[in-house]
């Protein structure tokens, strides 16, 4: 039944979305940790998003296949008070780029509520569908 | 009984394919950040008239001697074709949000058209049926 696979592709892709929200607010939370819990500078995290073959022919879904933490270098900051700070007085801070997140937020969000839209659709066509026969119709 | 059967059966047909393409559009519009996805669709005039000849579905090799192996394919029709890209995006993907958008509206808009046609044709059976 096609119209359930509508439902099944669009919550795949909401949840998709609410991972790829999660690390967003993760990253802009943790803009100034200067340590992880393993001690080390905290790094921006990414998921990366993959089509899923769905159980009908023609539906691929969205799944997330991991995290991935950026390769940009640690923004180094000078502050030889900070006891972090190494030998020539920097501080490794977060690469966590505050512009690029929050453009990656407003995306996550629109296409969250897209497919919030699609499956309203779908939902609204199966109850459509029911009415086939009855006497109101 | 046939009679009934050849009124319904288009806007069925019609109606199977209209909920194929929407899952297709939901597919693009999930996938609509998937780095490389392409988008997809079907040509819904020739998905239409295939299904109505009869080339849904499993398509069986003929077999004219005794020799010969017969085999079934899978179904093909109805031939997914890729969109054409309007801009191109460095991930290699090529779902455009207003094209599929638009789509959507258009293909909600037909499902419930033949939704409408069908109930049209039952309540005339159904007064042809009761005679008054």
């Amino acid at each position: 039944m096609s119209m359930f696979d509508v439902m099944g592709i669009a919550s795949s892709a909401m949840h998709a979305q609410s991972k790829r929200l999660n690390t967003t607010a993760s990253n802009l939370a943790n803009v100034d940790s200067v340590a992880g819990p393993d001690g080390k500078p905290y790094r921006a995290k990414q998921v990366v998003f993959q089509a899923q073959q769905m159980a009908g022919a023609y539906s691929q879904g969205v799944v997330v296949t991991g995290v991935v933490e950026s390769a940009a270098p640690l923004r180094m900051v000078y502050d030889p008070k900070n006891p972090t700070a190494d030998k020539d007085g920097y501080v490794a801070m977060p690469n966590v780029d505050a512009v690029e997140e929050m453009t990656n937020m407003i995306s996550a969000s629109r296409a969250y509520q897209t497919n919030v839209e699609m499956l309203n659709t779908a939902k609204a066509l199966l109850q459509k569908t029911l009415t086939i026969g009855s006497q109101g119709a | 009984m046939s009679r009934l059967d050849d009124s319904l059966g288009f806007h069925q047909t019609a109606l199977g394919l209209r909920a194929q393409r929407q899952s297709m559009i939901a597919s693009n519009i999930a996938n609509a950040d998937t780095p490389n996805y392409k988008a997809r669709d079907i040509d819904f005039r020739t998905a239409l008239s295939g299904a109505l000849n009869g080339r849904v579905g499993p398509l069986a090799l003929s077999t004219t001697a005794g020799g010969h192996v017969g085999g079934m394919a899978a179904a093909t029709v109805p031939q997914v074709m890729y969109r054409k890209e309007s801009q191109s995006s460095v991930d290699g993907n090529t779902v455009d949000m207003d094209a599929e958008r638009s789509a959507m509206a258009e293909n909600t808009l037909y499902y419930e058209a033949s939704i409408t046609f069908i109930n049209g044709l039952l309540r005339t059976m159904q007064s042809a049926i009761s005679g008054q």
